[in-house]
């Protein structure tokens, strides 16, 4: 099934101008013109949203601050400390501000690949602006625009802190300011534009469709990827005395630039020259010449593509037939529960296992618990001096890590549960299934998934770290009840703050709705390791010195500890069923 | 079958349906005209137990939907003006999920759901994921998810957008089937002739009250300001929107 798209853009007319008649004119809308619609957008929800919502803005921009205020005070003083080195401080600082630029740089790159893949062609306003008469140019530019302010805001927000850190440290001035508003400016604009062409490219190659999905495989991959490197490497080897052969060689490896053909490199060199006192005006101007370059490459190649790229865009997911016979051993595995959750329950895992946003998501969740699992496994815990307490305490706090990690996975899986439904919510209201029934079955395909992750990592982690019976039992149970607790946060928190219009579920848990929930997760991880700290210790301590144990201690700790968890569990839920019950579509 | 009592939806200050009272009988046909924004989609979602009342009531098959909204939905089936459905589903698939919503499934379910998709053609596409089907066709798939589990009403609220004429024309007999085997349908559209073709009866409703009710003899009889209803295009005009086809006419003038 395709669809074509007429006007212009889909091969029509010619786009030359040249091939006009020379006395008709024909109207064709400015950059400007062409993103006042996402500006009006923007106003708009800004202009109507409610006191509530001004609160949240408040919220989410004092948390923002205090991890600006957060990341600049480290780096002060890491620089500061620099500073102090002769030789080799300032080589470092350079060194470290090459190494944020290139990761930036990867990201952005990265993003903006991704990005621009909704931008030029899967975007709600490109029909219409396909059918208008819009100049190519115009369009790759509004576009090309578009898809680096989507693409960079974050990273732009993230090297604030980064560069003031720097101008105060290195005492900048107003001449720093200017060269690294000078430097950031192409720096931005450059891989805006190599991502946009590599799109171009791709959807030329595969459906949009299609690499999307390769686009969300390939990014998790990558990252996964990254991650799982740059932990296996042990990082922390470098700073031990016995990592450096020579001060010499040091000092060499810090002097050769790491990547020397990369804007990342540029940038580093105009912004470190602002600071020493040299002119920065080579790298600048590698930077300022190459961007134009890479645009005007990137407009001609758009010319050229991008048409044929867009009607392809327009084409559906290719056919393909859905008869499986691990969905026939499914069904009559789940024939107890009967035919309305047993098909909410199909539904909720076809709909996940169908959707490559969602289960690629699993890749950085498996990079995730590898890491986790080596960490731990580095532990010195049968060195020397690390005595039966130690042995036991440290498996009993990482009960409050792996609580953290659970977190931030029902976050990403288990929070945008009821948001998801958004579109089909008209089916379900109006159809006699209680609210109770359909978060029953995201209840139940979200925990098991995260109980059976939660008992492997304690479980492999105290394994590892070779604990004792009843720490092993106590942080097993433990882990238990609050993944119990933690899934009914997330979906009762999820149904409290839904986010019913957005189409992409990754999305959601950034929301306002899903920093609640990991800050009350937070503080029941917390809560539950506090109030069965003291029986631990008391357990401990009874096995270290051989003193009685005191029962009562024991069972008011890990009881409150359960009630806390059954608390959460439960009115959560609830809360989530009458919102829902309420709920107007 | 659907009675209305003093139905009134209102969001802030604006009244989108005030105090309608209305009563669909069984195995009647009930069209609801009205131009935009006049309350229709928001009478059928509360019908549907979508929206809640701000006041007043509606019952379908003698239940209320806000007392027993499991017993009165179970009666009913809704057809939306929009066919979003889950895009990573297959048709079966959906239907299958649509009959266990009403906790039916089995070889009954299988059968009723064939005969369905064949009705609308889709039984070659029955195994494809919904993203790949066009508006029509999930247009149509979402009317065959309505008459899955046979119900005794059915609210649609604007059946024939995005329809070929060959489904149109098979929709118009199966609505009319449906009536005559003692069903309800309640629905709303923008196409007079098929209203005047298919309803029993005719509603016309604008700024969230019904303005004209009656068969189309009883409509044609319909005076306001003197002047006799006439046919259904006129009335409709006069009632709604006869001033703003004669300023067309000025603006395209101009």
């Amino acid at each position: 099934m395709r669809e074509q798209v007429g006007g212009a853009m889909a091969g029509g007319e010619p786009s030359d101008a040249r091939a006009r008649p020379a006395a008709e004119r024909l109207p064709s809308p400015s950059v400007r013109r062409l993103l006042l619609p996402k500006w009006h957008t923007m106003r708009n929800r800004a202009r109507k949203s409610d006191a509530k919502e001004g609160w949240r803005w408040l919220i989410v921009i004092a948390i923002g601050l205090l991890f600006w205020g957060f990341s600049m005070a480290v780096l002060v003083r890491v620089l500061t400390y620099f500073r102090g080195t002769p030789e080799i401080g300032l080589l470092l600082a350079g060194k470290l501000l090459g190494l944020v630029f290139l990761s930036f740089f990867a990201i952005l790159l990265l993003s903006n690949v991704i990005t621009a893949l909704s931008s030029f062609f899967l975007a709600r306003d490109l029909h219409m602006l396909a059918a208008a008469p819009v100049d190519w140019l115009q369009l790759y530019m509004a576009k090309l625009l578009e898809t680096l302010i989507h693409s960079s805001w974050m990273v732009a927000l993230m090297s604030l802190p980064i560069l003031s850190a720097y101008g105060y440290v290195y005492e900048g001035g107003v001449g720093f300011v200017l060269v690294a508003l000078a430097a950031s400016i192409p720096y931005f604009v450059i891989p805006a534009a190599v991502g946009s062409a590599i799109t171009l490219i791709l959807v030329n190659v595969f459906p949009a469709r299609r690499t999307r999905d390769l686009l969300s495989v390939v990014a998790v991959l990558a990252a996964g990827a990254l991650v799982m490197l740059f932990r296996l490497l042990r990082p922390e080897r470098l700073v031990r005395p016995d990592g450096v052969r020579s001060l010499v060689d040091f000092v060499a490896m810090l002097q050769t630039p790491t990547s020397p053909y990369l804007p990342s490199e540029w940038a580093q060199r105009a912004v470190m020259g602002s600071l020493t006192g040299e002119t920065p005006l080579l790298p600048l101007y590698l930077l300022w010449t190459t961007a134009a370059v890479i645009v005007v490459a990137g407009a001609l190649l758009h010319r050229s593509l991008y048409d044929a790229g867009f009607s392809k865009a327009q084409e559906s997911a290719h056919r393909a037939s859905r008869k499986g016979a691990l969905a026939a051993i499914a069904y009559r595995m789940l024939a107890p529960l009967g035919a309305l959750r047993r098909e909410l329950v199909m539904k909720e895992t076809r709909v996940f296992f169908r959707d490559t946003t969602q289960w690629s998501q699993l890749i950085l969740l498996a990079v995730l618990l590898v890491v986790y699992v080596f960490n731990v496994k580095l532990l010195p815990m049968s060195s020397e001096g690390v005595t039966f307490f130690l042995v036991n305490v440290v498996p009993f706090l990482n009960l409050g890590i792996a609580g953290f990690v659970l977190s931030a996975i029902a976050a990403r899986f288990i929070f945008p549960g009821v948001s998801i439904e958004g579109r089909t919510l008209w089916l379900l209201k109006s159809s006699p299934l209680p609210m109770g029934a359909l978060l029953w079955s995201k209840y139940w395909t979200g925990t098991l998934p995260l109980l059976a992750l939660a008992l492997i990592i304690v479980g492999v982690t105290n394994a590892l770290l070779g604990v004792g019976v009843f720490i092993f039992v106590v942080s097993l149970c433990s882990i238990v009840v609050l993944t119990f607790a933690l899934a009914s946060m997330a979906l009762g928190l999820g149904a409290v703050f839904p986010r019913y219009e957005s189409e992409n579920a990754a999305q959601i848990p950034t929301s306002f709705g899903g920093l609640v929930f990991m800050l009350t997760s937070v503080v029941l991880v917390a809560g539950v390791v506090l109030l069965e700290a003291r029986p631990v210790y008391a357990y401990l301590r009874a096995r270290t010195f051989g003193e009685p144990i005191e029962a009562s201690e024991m069972i008011v700790g890990f009881a409150l500890a359960f009630v806390l968890c059954a608390i959460a569990t439960v009115v959560p839920l609830r809360v989530a069923r009458n919102k829902l019950n309420a709920l107007e579509v | 079958m659907i009675t209305l009592r003093s139905l009134t939806k209102r969001y802030g200050p604006f009244t989108a349906v005030d105090s309608i009272d209305l009563e669909v009988a069984k195995g009647e046909l009930f069209g609801f005209l009205g131009p935009n924004g006049a309350g229709k989609t928001t009478t059928l979602r509360m019908i549907a137990g979508i929206l809640r009342p701000t006041a007043g009531s509606v019952e379908v098959g003698g239940v209320n939907i806000a007392e027993h909204p499991a017993a009165a939905k179970a009666k009913l089936g809704f057809i939306p003006d929009r066919p979003f459905i889950y895009d990573k589903l297959t048709g079966a698939e959906f239907l299958r999920f649509v009959a266990g919503l009403y906790e039916q499934s089995g070889a009954t379910v299988e059968k009723r759901m064939d005969e369905l998709l064949s009705l609308f053609d889709l039984s070659e596409w029955k195994d494809e994921l919904v993203e790949s089907y066009s508006h029509g066709m999930r247009q149509k798939l979402i009317i065959s998810s309505a008459f899955l589990h046979r119900p005794e009403v059915v609210v649609v609220d604007e059946p024939m957008v995005g329809l070929d004429p060959k489904a149109a024309r098979i929709l118009k007999d199966l609505f009319r089937e449906y009536t005559r085997r003692g069903n309800t349908i309640m629905m709303s559209t923008h196409t007079l002739e098929v209203a005047e073709s298919l309803c029993d009866r005719i509603g016309i409703i604008q700024g969230g009250r019904i303005r004209a009710l009656g068969t189309m003899d009883e409509l044609a009889q319909h005076t306001e300001d003197g002047v006799r209803g006439g046919s259904l295009e006129a009335l409709f005009l006069r009632l709604t929107g006869e001033r703003a086809s004669r300023e067309l006419v000025e603006v395209l003038d101009a």
